[in-house]
C-alpha cells in the first residue's frame, strides 16, 4: 500500500493518454457487461422452476415443421405423462412490422401447464368462451395501452386468413401476470390466442400444431417419457424430438442465432484490440520513464520491486477502467430495460459477470504489463542513466 | 580516522558489441571516513565509472572494492540494491527527480524501502528538506522549482535515510554559478557538520576547491593527487 501513491502518480504522469486509454477500457467493459447480460438473458430462457417438469416435443427436422394435432391423445397415454398441451407460432405484429408481438395460438388447457403465468378464473373462462379472445402479458398491454374489452388488429407475418389477408382481429379478454421472476420476461410479453380460431381461420397447416408441451409426474422419469413420446412417431413423416423445456429453448435459440458465439466473438475482438491499445500505452509509459526507473533502482529498489510496480500500474489501469465500465453497465442496463417498455428484459450485472469481468481485468492487466515490467526489471542502471 | 573506501587493483572493461573497452586500469584508492573527495579528469577518463563502482551501481571486472567493510564486488544484485538503500546517497547532474511527485514525496522515496510508518517518513523528509533550506517548497513539483532548488531536493533525497556516503556526479554541471555555490556550500556543510563522506565527480576546478582532496584520472588511471584544504 505504501507504494500506491507512486504507482498512481506514475499512471497519471501523462494524464491525457491515460484518460483516453481508461475511456477505451471503460467502453470495452461496458460492452462486456451489456453483452453478457444479453447472453445471460438468453441462457435463462426456459429455466423456471416449473420448467423442470415440462417436456417440449417438436419436429425432429426443424422448429418450423408442424406436427399432427392427433398426436395429443397418443402422448397423453404415455405412462408418466400428467398433462399435455400444444401451441403454434403466430408471428404477429401490431400496426407496424417493427412492433413484433410474441404471439402463440394455444390449446384451451395451455395455461394449466404454466402456473408461473397467472390469469383470473373469470378471464380464463372468457378466453375459452370467446373465439377471438386473447390473453395479453402485463408489460405488452402496458406498452400498447391495451385493456380488457379492446379489439386488437394484429398482422401475422406468416399466416393469412381464409380471405387471403394477414390482418387478424382479437378481443382482449384478460391480462397475464407473471408469478415467477425468471420467466417474467416471457409471460409479460406474451399474446395468446385460441388455437381453434387460428386453425379454423388459416388455410395453412390445418390440423397441425407447432409443438407439444408435456408435464411429467416425476422429474426423474423425464428421460424415459421423452423417449417414449418420440417412439410414437418413429419412422413416420413427422418424427419428433422431445427435450426438457430448457434444452428445447436453448436449441430453438440456437436455430435463431448462437448468442454465445456472437457475444464471444465480439468480446474477443474488443478485448484483443484493448490488449494492443493498453499494451502500447504501457510500453510507451515505461519507455518514457527509463531514467526514472533507473533512479528508483539507484536508490535501492530491487529488480523485483520495479517489476511489481510496473505490473501493479498495469493492473490498476485495467481494474480501474474495468470496474468503472461494469459499474456503468450496472446503471445503464436497468435504464435500457425500462426504456424498451419491457421489450428487453436484461438481467442486472450479476456476481458471475463481476467475477468473470475481474478475472478478465486481471488477466489482461498482467498480459499488458508483462513485457514493460520485464523490460523495467532488466534495466541496466548505468546504461539507463547515461541515456543508452 | 578509519578508511571508508578501499579500492585495490580495480579494473572495468565494457563490451560494446565485439569491442572491449578497458575504462579503468588497476586503480588503487583509499578514502577516509568523513573525507570530501573530488574526482576530475577529461571526458572518457573513467570518473563516472569509478563513481558508479563506489556507489554500487556497477560491478568491477577485476580487483576489489570495499566500502564500509562490505566487499561490493562480491554482492549479488539484490544485496547490492539493499546496500545502496541504506549506505549511500546519490546526487546527479540533472537532479533526476520524479516529475509527477512533490518535493516532499521525492525526498520520501528512499524511506519507502525502510520499515518506517507514513507519519515518520513524512517527518524525516520534512527534516531533510529543512536541512537543505526548502521546507517551504515541500508541496511543489520539480517543474515549479529552479535548477538549484531541484538539486537541493535531490540532496535532501540523498541524505534522508542518513547514509554514510554521498556520491555526486557533476552536481553543479547544470547550474549557474550562484546556484552551484549554494549546492557546493551545502555539500561542504554536510561533510563538515554531519560527517558525510562525499565523493564528487566534477569538471569544474572551482567546484573541486570545495573538496578536501582532488584526484585526477586520465585514460582510466589515477595520475595526480592534490590537497585543497
Amino acid at each position: 500500500m505504501k507504494y500506491l501513491h507512486l504507482i498512481w502518480a506514475s499512471l497519471f504522469r501523462r494524464k491525457t493518454r491515460t484518460i483516453l486509454t481508461l475511456v477505451s477500457i471503460i467502453a470495452a467493459f461496458l460492452l462486456f457487461g451489456m453483452l453478457d447480460a444479453v447472453r445471460t438473458s438468453f441462457n435463462q430462457a426456459g429455466q423456471s422452476a416449473n420448467g423442470a417438469q415440462r417436456l417440449q416435443t417438436g419436429s425432429k427436422l426443424s422448429f418450423i415443421q408442424t406436427l399432427p394435432q392427433s398426436l395429443e391423445a397418443r402422448i397423453q397415454q404415455v405412462p408418466g405423462v400428467k398433462m399435455t398441451t400444444y401451441a403454434n407460432w403466430f408471428g404477429g405484429a401490431y400496426q407496424d412490422p417493427h412492433n413484433q408481438v410474441f404471439s402463440f395460438a394455444v390449446a384451451p388447457n395451455y395455461l394449466d401447464l404454466y402456473p408461473e403465468a397467472s390469469v383470473t378464473p373469470e378471464e380464463r373462462k372468457a378466453f375459452n368462451e370467446t373465439r377471438t379472445g386473447a390473453l395479453v402479458g402485463e408489460v405488452l398491454a402496458k406498452r400498447f395501452k391495451w385493456k380488457v374489452g379492446d379489439r386488437i388488429p394484429l398482422q401475422s407475418t406468416i399466416f393469412p386468413n381464409r380471405q387471403g389477408s394477414k390482418d387478424w382481429q382479437f378481443d382482449v379478454v384478460g391480462i397475464i401476470h407473471s408469478t415467477d421472476k425468471k420467466s417474467a420476461g416471457f409471460f409479460d410479453q406474451l399474446f395468446l390466442l385460441q388455437w381453434k380460431y387460428f386453425d379454423d381461420t388459416t388455410p395453412y397447416n390445418q390440423g397441425t400444431v407447432g409443438w407439444y408441451v408435456t408435464r411429467v409426474g416425476d422429474v426423474n422419469e423425464a428421460d424415459r417419457v421423452a423417449k417414449a413420446i418420440d417412439a410414437i412417431s418413429a419412422n413416420s413423416d413427422h418424427e419428433t424430438r422431445t427435450q426438457t423445456e430448457q434444452a428445447a429453448t436453448a436449441s430453438w435459440m440456437k436455430q435463431l442465432a448462437d448468442i454465445g458465439l456472437i457475444v464471444g466473438s465480439i468480446m474477443g475482438a474488443v478485448f484483443f484490440t484493448l490488449l494492443l491499445l493498453s499494451g502500447n500505452t504501457m510500453m510507451q509509459a515505461v519507455r518514457e520513464r527509463t531514467s526514472e526507473l533507473a533512479v528508483l533502482k539507484t536508490i535501492g529498489f530491487s529488480d523485483v520491486s520495479v517489476l511489481a510496480m510496473v505490473l501493479a500500474e498495469s493492473l490498476l489501469l485495467l481494474v480501474l477502467g474495468g470496474v468503472l465500465g461494469l459499474g456503468l453497465a450496472s446503471v445503464i442496463i436497468p435504464i435500457v430495460s425500462a426504456g424498451s417498455g419491457g421489450m428487453l428484459n436484461l438481467p442486472r450485472v450479476g456476481a458471475a459477470s463481476w467475477v468473470l469481468g475481474i478475472v478478465l481485468m486481471v488477466a489482461i492487466g498482467l498480459l499488458v504489463g508483462a513485457m514493460p515490467a520485464i523490460r523495467a526489471m532488466r534495466l541496466n542502471i548505468v546504461d539507463a542513466l547515461a541515456g543508452r | 580516522m578509519g578508511k571508508l573506501i578501499e579500492i585495490r587493483d580495480l579494473s572495468k572493461v565494457y563490451e560494446r558489441g565485439r569491442q572491449k573497452v578497458e575504462v579503468l586500469h588497476h586503480i588503487n584508492l583509499d578514502v577516509d571516513q568523513g573525507d570530501f573527495l573530488a574526482l576530475m579528469g577529461p571526458s572518457g577518463s573513467g570518473k563516472t565509472t569509478l563513481l558508479n563502482l563506489i556507489g554500487g551501481l556497477d560491478v568491477p571486472t577485476g580487483g576489489s572494492i570495499n566500502v564500509g567493510g562490505q566487499r561490493l564486488d562480491q554482492l549479488s544484485p539484490g544485496a547490492l540494491a539493499k546496500w545502496r538503500a541504506s549506505r549511500v546517497g546519490f546526487v546527479f547532474q540533472f537532479y533526476n527527480l520524479m516529475p509527477m511527485l512533490s518535493a516532499q514525496r521525492n525526498v520520501e522515496l528512499p524511506l519507502l524501502l525502510t520499515k518506517l510508518g507514513a507519519a515518520q517518513r513524512r517527518k524525516n523528509a520534512a527534516i531533510a528538506l529543512q536541512l537543505v533550506g526548502l521546507a517551504d517548497r515541500a508541496a511543489h513539483k520539480p517543474t515549479e522549482l529552479s535548477g538549484g532548488q531541484q538539486q537541493r531536493v535531490s540532496i535532501a533525497r540523498a541524505i534522508v535515510s542518513d547514509p554514510t556516503l554521498l556520491v555526486c556526479d557533476e552536481p553543479t554541471g547544470d547550474l549557474d554559478r550562484q546556484s552551484a555555490e549554494e549546492v557546493l556550500t551545502l555539500l561542504r556543510a554536510l561533510n563538515r557538520d554531519h560527517g558525510k563522506t562525499i565523493v564528487m565527480v566534477t569538471h569544474d576546478p572551482k567546484a573541486a576547491e570545495y573538496a578536501n582532496h582532488t584526484l585526477h584520472l586520465d585514460k582510466g588511471t589515477l595520475v595526480e593527487q592534490s590537497a585543497t584544504v
